[in-house]
């Protein structure tokens, strides 16, 4: 990239720019003894082009829309279309969601994503004595078919996509969206959304797991043999790096552990017997946006880079589809503070900018109260015009990548690689993902880094405004959401009348029918849409398999 | 003459898998030099007493981010007394609204501790009440 000669009499420049400014530190130290970015990648005074001497632009970067795609999945990115705006919703009962959804798409929101309660992504239904206190809590409740049709009532499905925060019963959730389509009239062929389908981090960081591992891997490369052939442009799975970055860990264990969960996955699809170009199109990933601004973008375009490399070098995909990395984006929960809440909404546009700045496919912004209770409508409100004005009025969606190009940048980006790469080496090493979970090698790198950052705010090296800095009185806010209590009561009562009036026969038949197949190796997902269109509820059919499958039992590590 | 340690159980109430607070705080208290029970997830009150019990703790500090908090804190107290252990400290931290603090209190959760507060605080509360 750059000429010899001229990096030679840069570096004799840079060797007495250093002696200079050696002198003046020693007048005047700066601020902190060592700067380093949230991944503790130590961070230099300036960057030049020694910094990416090796750069090679067409190796490294190439076009948008091209192998490696760092620079972004499409060629012209934002200037055709926008990310999409999608917030995480969910909470009380069906009816209630259904109207916050439509307040949404009525603001200018372009997709949906579900939040489930607690009940349902553990496929228990509401009258469980699990479910004590929990319905309707932190996400909209489901037990069956019939929630599922309330929940999207005027909501056509080929107008919109949809997002489904859904790990554990994913396949079951799924199977309610398909057989609604079924009842809207709307084809699968261009049924739009994703589940999230994500049981590794589960395990590692997020806990709503049923099953142990072996069957969940199953389920998982069921739903991509099944879509691969009756819902084409559903994306089958959303490997997710948000909850372990929120569980504590740094920018690159994010992305290297999210990396090589997707590498277990795709793993045990070959081993399944699917050919990698034909699911791994679908495959898409989310990931977190967190404080620090650069080193975030940087991490979303060195994942893309690493992603790429892997599909192609080490699973040989030859489409382009299978080695791009699509993902969606979140604004940092654990960032928000209860103090000073209003400070939130500044953090979240920041988050979002490098969210946009990084090549996101979508974009959730966090409401400013949500370190205190769910997000009110106002706050809601406030986190999707954020990103609004991300996406529509600062330019910032004008020219793809804009920072590429950047020493600073591009050095980051290829520090990240290289040390993503490492750590999914000593994955590898450890005998993959999935082994590496279960001897709680991820849980406890992040434990770690979990720790430290608490240790660096309490000891004030990390400042958070208006925790250990800036403190001062603020007003809570006043019109803070809180469920209505008597939501799980009215949800138990649906539930038992769903069981008087549903044909118990075919229930019956359609859960046998799922039993047997579920000791076979054949897929399980027509026969849980059966089930689910004969209105078996979520909590019956997670039973059936939990007797088959057995249930997963955490080993705690400290 | 040593001091003998304090044992706490720091226990997961409910269905979240947030468990990012309690393993920070375990920790911490691990190196303020008390003993410390972490139960794992999806504990209901009724395993996190027997726990309790079983380990002859002096506190009891439960994580909670569900919103649960008013069905599934009161009924750890309630069945630590009814087993004649109505000594141990119990305390919460967790997404809990500052409105249903009161509550809780009268329902006998000595603290609850909110988004923002530093291990030392917990810390030196559970050193002032256990000694």
């Amino acid at each position: 990239m750059f000429e010899k000669e001229k990096l030679e009499r840069l570096k004799e420049k840079r060797e007495a720019f250093d002696k200079l400014l050696e002198k003046r530190l020693q007048k005047r130290p700066e601020r902190k003894e060592k700067f380093v970015t949230d991944s503790y990648i130590p961070v230099q005074t300036v960057y030049t082009p020694l910094e990416i001497e090796g750069f090679d632009y067409e190796e490294q970067l190439g076009f948008p829309g091209e192998y490696p795609f760092t620079r972004g999945v499409q060629p012209n990115m934002y200037r055709g279309r926008l990310f999409t705006m999608r917030q995480y919703a969910g909470y009380g009962s069906a009816e209630e969601t259904n109207k916050r959804f439509r307040y949404l798409l009525e603001q200018g929101q372009t997709g949906l994503s579900i939040a489930f309660d607690l009940p349902t992504q553990i496929g228990y239904d509401s009258d469980h004595p699990m479910a004590r206190g929990e319905v309707g809590k932190v996400g909209v409740s489901i037990d069956s078919l019939w929630d599922m049709e309330t929940l999207f009532d005027s909501i056509p499905l080929d107008k919109v996509t949809t997002s489904m925060t859904i790990n554990s019963p994913a396949a079951v959730l799924l199977a309610m969206y398909l057989a609604l389509a079924e009842k809207q009239g709307v084809s699968l062929e261009h049924l739009g959304g994703t589940i999230q389908n994500d049981i590794l981090k589960e395990y590692v960081a997020r806990g709503t797991y049923i099953f142990p591992p072996e069957p969940s891997m199953r389920l998982i490369t069921d739903t991509f043999a099944y879509c691969g052939e009756k819902v084409p442009a559903w994306n089958t799975i959303s490997i997710s790096g948000y909850h372990i970055r929120e569980a504590g860990s740094t920018a690159v264990q994010e992305i290297a552990f999210t990396l090589a969960n997707g590498i277990a996955y795709v793993d045990a699809a070959v081993k399944a017997g699917l050919e990698v170009d034909k699911f791994a199109p679908r495959l898409s990933f989310f990931f977190n946006a967190h404080q620090d601004f650069f080193e975030e973008i940087a991490k979303f375009r060195a994942a893309r880079r690493a992603w790429a490399r892997i599909m192609k070098e080490r699973f040989g995909a030859q489409d382009p589809r299978s080695q791009m990395l699509r993902f969606h984006t979140q604004t940092a929960g654990c960032s928000l503070t209860a103090q000073q809440p209003m400070v939130n909404i500044v953090r979240v546009a920041f988050q979002a900018l490098s969210a946009c700045l990084g090549g996101t496919q979508s974009l959730h912004t966090n409401s400013y109260d949500e370190a205190l209770a769910l997000p009110s409508e106002h706050a809601v409100l406030m986190a999707l015009r954020t990103q609004q004005v991300v996406g529509y009025e600062i330019g910032a969606t004008d020219t793809v990548d804009p920072v590429g190009g950047s020493y600073f940048i591009e050095s980051l980006t290829d520090e990240i690689e290289q040390q993503v790469m490492d750590y999914i080496q000593r994955i590898d090493e450890l005998g993959g993902a999935v082994k590496a979970i279960e001897e709680g090698y991820m849980q406890q790198e992040i434990q770690k880094s979990a720790y430290e950052y608490q240790k660096e705010v309490e000891e004030k090296s990390r400042v958070v405004i208006g925790v250990n800095k800036f403190v001062s009185e603020y007003e809570d806010p006043t019109d803070l959401l809180k469920v209505d209590p008597a939501v799980a009561e009215r949800q138990v009562e649906k539930l038992s009348a769903l069981r008087q009036e549903r044909d118990g026969q075919k229930v019956a038949e359609a859960l046998k029918n799922l039993r047997s197949v579920a000791q076979t190796d054949n897929n399980l997902m027509p026969y849980i849409v059966e089930a689910v269109k004969a209105y078996a509820t979520i909590g019956e059919i997670c039973d059936v398999l939990r007797e088959i499958f057995g249930e997963f039992q955490q080993q705690v590590v400290l | 003459m040593s001091e003998k340690k304090i044992r706490v159980l720091v226990a997961k109430a409910g269905l979240d898998g947030h468990d990012r607070g309690a393993k920070v705080i375990s920790q911490a208290l691990k190196d303020a030099g008390m003993e410390v029970i972490y139960t794992g997830l999806r504990q209901a009150p009724e395993q996190i007493v027997e726990t309790a019990i079983q380990e002859d703790v002096q506190v009891v500090g439960i994580s909670i981010l569900s919103g649960a908090h008013m069905d599934l804190l009161p009924p750890v107290v309630e069945l630590l007394r009814s087993q004649d252990a109505g000594d141990v400290l119990v305390i919460a931290g967790g997404v809990i609204p500052k409105e249903d603090i009161p509550f809780l209190k009268e329902a006998g959760i000595a603290e609850v501790y909110t988004p923002g507060t530093s291990t030392e605080e917990i810390i030196n509360y559970i050193r002032e009440q256990v000694s």
